[in-house]
């Protein structure tokens, strides 16, 4: 075995009232790819803020061994000096400055007081050549994709003379291809000597990447997985993860399907700004009574946008083609036509768009039907807690109370939350983006039993996905969106990973 | 008893400011040796700042819903003007002018509400606009100078009295009679709202708290109503803001519109998400403000007996200093009609009790403005001490969330970390 580079002994973080890590090991080797795995709330990130100085040296019990010393970080400042950098998941990049200005940011090149802006742009240029990134270095990062910002940053962390790379869920929020290069850059890096420790809930890519695994639960190191011996796959990870075989990762459905409910004919969309430029091109859909329809596309595919146009145009312009619900055409003019025409829409954006943080969870559950629970021109305030403890018990949403904060609830929880909400304006035809997008594996097992449940109910739902297995495990039919434009159509059967990704990434115009 | 302390615990942002409040009466009631809380002097309190009250009011609802109105001080000044003109040069009876000049203010936010929520401009700019605008038109109106000869009954607004009926006590009847009227519907609305939650199992307090509270309630309505009733009775102007409270505190913490209000503060694309007609929602409160200004401009000129270019000057840093030291946040989403009403006596009792010390206008003005700054600065650390005994998930809910059993523990002993307290 390889001589370690990092060695965290029995760490231990307490917050008042909840023992976040307790008594956790992780030993990583020089120069491998090391992952860890857990559930949300298992301590993941909890565990990299101890290494990376966040929580300072004596907020924790426990000793960390780096480069064969013992070292007691008291910020982040220190622990980067030491090499060590963390890419968090939300990016830390300033859109309005250049990449240049961003990969230099704290750390500026400066002469005699000044900026020397040659200097700086001739480094970056080197730097994005080292993460494969091919870009003016005066671009501006709002101009840049999201995989290429996670390069920039990549680029920011090597600037620093980085022997440790700490990833907080670096492909979260990346396409396939993007997911693909970055893995590629990482196995890169690897041969070049970099120490890389990744957090990630997708375990196909980890199952790729990593040489060795750590499964953390509950705040506690289960076991380390070392993948070079072989034998490891995602199955045997998520056993570690929720301490049981999840043989079925979707709960048992026998779909029960009736009358095509929503219908949606030649529909085609404009930019909202550019009202030249086409997002959605002639799409044809149909989802039955009792169906789970799915929508595959990549990023940037008009997944989100097909939806929200169709939840009462609140995307784009121009909007072109029929709607039919039950055989009635619908008018949809607003959000509001939408709701109570009988359709909901669960956005991708669960803190953006899905829930006012400041609410507690009553609010939250009853805010788009306030109709509901009207008396007169006020809000029956016992209607609502009454519906929201009724969603709470159905949900199994984890909380003491309905009047608790959802700003602090787990995104399981919280997707629970918006899920009431919009089961509580009793919709026909509801529309999913992303339905399971940062939650961990117990949780989506739940959220798919809701789903199907609906589905039973002899609702229609159409559920929009990046994950295939997903989408293959829970839908009855599945859609491929490419550019805009609806590609092929699959019955389940029909479908694997491998033809929906052909049709997603077919050139459709 | 744990029901009561957690309660408490929930609510202690909205209690604190209050505390703030009695404790600076307190101060001030004895560095004045009793002047402070003297009959006389409690009436004045509230003659001399129901406007700026008044004003706090709408601009409380503006702040919740994320935007500010610079101009209020400018409408004030300029509607004030129109009523003035209305009813010394035209001859307009005092009881229309009033009608007039109330739409003419709703009429002014509305304009503001159509930029605002329509175009898209920010209030902010909006509002500066206006507030040039209308300091002009007030000049241009009066003819840079000022009007007085307003008629009687219109100046009652400003400084006259509930008149006296029944027997020749030493005090004021009618004023103690509303008191009394007060605390018995404050009591049987919250008796009958106990024995609802009771039956949709709301937690509640204990019986011996409930009543303390009333008790204590009780007692300060009273004791205010017996220090007005031996002044000169209940202004009319106190009448107004008293209703105005009770009118906008309902429709904040009762009504579908407030709780629009709340949404569209707390997260406008969530708000528009969930069918919200957000643009309608931001129209009507710039509009309720516009008429509020110029309800606040009316009062105060019937204060002062005369409408003059100066009047309003510096109403609008008032009312957001009051929103502000009330609670209100200035992201949006959070603030009480209640609270706004507390921070601007926060203020009103530093002036006046300042005034009856001696400290000059200038230091007055210094120390408010270090008040603004202490009060907001209390606000955000106690939010962020709330925040931090939220452990591991309080930074980043997603990534640290300690395992549900525990989050369940937490929220237990720690509901005022959990629940966002802001509706009174």
């Amino acid at each position: 075995m390889a001589q370690p580079i990092l060695e965290m002994r029995s760490i231990t973080k307490r917050f008042p009232g909840v023992l976040a890590l307790s008594d956790v090991n992780l030993v990583v080797e020089r120069g491998a790819i090391h992952a860890i795995c857990g559930e949300n709330g298992a301590g993941k990130s909890t565990l990299m803020k101890v290494l990376s100085g966040v929580y300072p040296h004596g907020s924790y019990e426990g000793e960390i061994f780096y480069e064969n010393a013992e070292v007691e970080f008291s910020n982040i400042r220190q622990s980067e000096a030491a090499g060590i950098a963390i890419i968090h998941q939300e990016l830390a990049l300033i859109p309005e400055l250049s990449i240049a200005e961003n990969i230099f940011l704290g750390n500026e090149t400066v002469r005699r007081g000044v900026i020397d802006w040659n200097l700086a742009n001739h480094r970056a240029i080197e730097l994005m050549a080292r993460v494969g990134l091919r870009e003016n270095p005066l671009t501006r990062i709002k101009d840049l994709g999201v995989g290429k910002q996670q390069l920039v940053e990549i680029a920011k962390a090597l600037s620093k003379d980085v022997k440790l790379l700490i990833l907080d869920e670096p492909t979260a929020a990346l396409n396939d291809d993007d997911s693909r290069h970055l893995l590629d850059l990482l196995k890169g890096l690897q041969g070049k000597g970099m120490t890389s420790i990744m957090i990630s809930h997708k375990l196909n890519e980890i199952a790729q990447v990593a040489d060795a695994i750590t499964i953390l639960r509950d705040g506690k190191t289960i076991e380390t997985l070392d993948v070079r011996g072989g034998e490891v796959n995602e199955d045997r990870i998520i056993r570690g993860m929720v301490g049981r075989d999840l043989e079925h990762r979707f709960p048992d459905h026998t779909p029960q399907i009736g009358d095509v409910l929503f219908e949606a004919r030649n529909w085609s969309v404009m930019h909202p700004q550019d009202h030249t430029r086409a997002v959605i091109r002639d799409a044809n859909l149909t989802v039955r009574r009792g169906e789970i329809v799915g929508l595959a596309g990549l990023m940037g595919a008009g997944r989100t946008e097909l939806a929200r146009s169709i939840f009462g145009r609140s995307y784009g312009s121009r909007h072109q083609g029929t709607l039919m619900l039950d055989g009635q055409e619908l008018k949809l003019r607003s959000v509001s036509d939408a709701i109570k025409a009988g359709i909901a829409y669960v956005s991708e954006d669960r803190k953006g768009l899905g829930l006012n943080l400041l609410d507690d969870i009553k609010t939250s559950i009853v805010s788009a039907s306030l109709d509901k629970i009207r008396k007169g021109i006020t809000v029956d305030e016992h209607a609502e807690v009454v519906a929201a403890e009724d969603y709470r018990r159905r949900l199994n949403i984890k909380t003491p109370s309905v009047r608790a904060g959802v700003g602090k609830l787990s995104g399981g929880n919280q997707q629970k939350v918006v899920l009431s909400k919009w089961m509580f304006t009793e919709p026909q035809f509801l529309i999913l983006d992303e339905p399971t997008r940062g939650i961990d594996v117990g949780a989506k097992f739940e959220i798919y039993g809701i789903i199907q449940g609906l589905a039973q109910q002899g609702k229609g739902v159409l559920v929009i996905s990046s994950e295939l297995p997903e989408l293959l495990g829970l839908c009855d039919r599945i859609y491929t969106l490419a550019e805009g434009v609806i590609t092929h159509e699959f019955d389940r059967e029909d479908a694997d990973q491998e033809v929906l990704m052909r049709h997603m990434t077919a050139d459709a115009r | 008893m744990s029901s009561l302390t957690t309660m408490l615990r929930g609510n202690i942002r909205q209690y604190g400011m209050i505390i703030a409040l009695a404790a600076i009466v307190i101060l001030f009631q004895i560095t004045t040796d009793g002047v402070l809380l003297k009959p006389l002097n409690v009436s004045n309190l509230i003659v001399q700042n129901a406007h700026i009250l008044i004003l706090a009011i709408g601009m409380v609802i503006v702040i919740v819903a994320r935007h500010i109105d610079l101009s209020v001080g400018s409408v004030a000044a300029f509607v004030g003007a129109v009523s003035a003109i209305l009813m010394t040069k035209h001859d307009v009876h005092w009881l229309l002018a009033i009608v007039l000049c109330l739409a003419l203010g709703a009429l002014i936010g509305a304009w503001h509400g159509f930029w605002v929520a329509y175009v898209g401009i920010p209030a902010f700019i909006v509002t500066l606009s206006s507030m040039l605008l209308f300091r002009g038109l007030t000049l241009v109106v009066l003819e840079g100078a000022t009007v007085g000869g307003l008629p009687e009954n219109f100046k009652k607004m400003g400084n006259g009295f509930l008149p006296e009926v029944g027997p020749d006590t030493d005090l004021h009847n009618l004023t103690l009679i509303l008191g009394v009227l007060v605390v018995a519907v404050l009591v049987v609305l919250d008796m009958r709202k106990r024995s609802v939650s009771k039956r949709y199992n709301v937690e509640v307090l204990p019986v011996w708290a409930f009543w303390a509270k009333q008790v204590v309630l009780a007692a300060v309505v009273l004791e205010f109503a017996y220090l007005l009733a031996d002044a000169r009775g209940l202004p009319i102007v106190g009448l107004i803001l008293f209703a105005l409270i009770a009118i906008y505190s309902f429709i904040m913490a009762r009504t579908v519109f407030g709780r629009h209000v709340y949404a569209i503060g707390g997260n406008v694309d969530a708000a528009t998400m969930s069918g919200v007609n957000t643009k309608r929602v931001d129209f009507l409160v710039m509009t309720n403000m516009g008429l509020l200004a110029g309800l606040a401009g009316m009062v105060t000129a019937a204060r002062l007996t005369a409408a003059n270019p100066k009047a309003g000057t510096n109403f609008e840093l008032d009312a957001i200093a009051a929103s502000f030291i009330g609670g209100a946040a200035v992201t949006g989403g959070v603030g009480t009609v209640v609270g706004a009403i507390v921070g601007g006596l926060v203020m009103g009792v530093l002036n006046n009790g300042m005034s009856l010390m001696g400290v000059s206008i200038d230091w007055q003005q210094a120390i408010k403005g270090l008040v603004l700054l202490l009060a907001v600065a209390f606000d955000v650390w106690n939010k962020k001490r709330t925040a931090g005994s939220g452990g591991a998930g309080a930074e980043d809910p997603d990534a640290t969330q300690p395992p549900p059993e525990e989050l369940a523990e937490q929220l237990d002993d720690g509901p005022s970390s959990a629940a966002p307290p802001r509706r009174l």
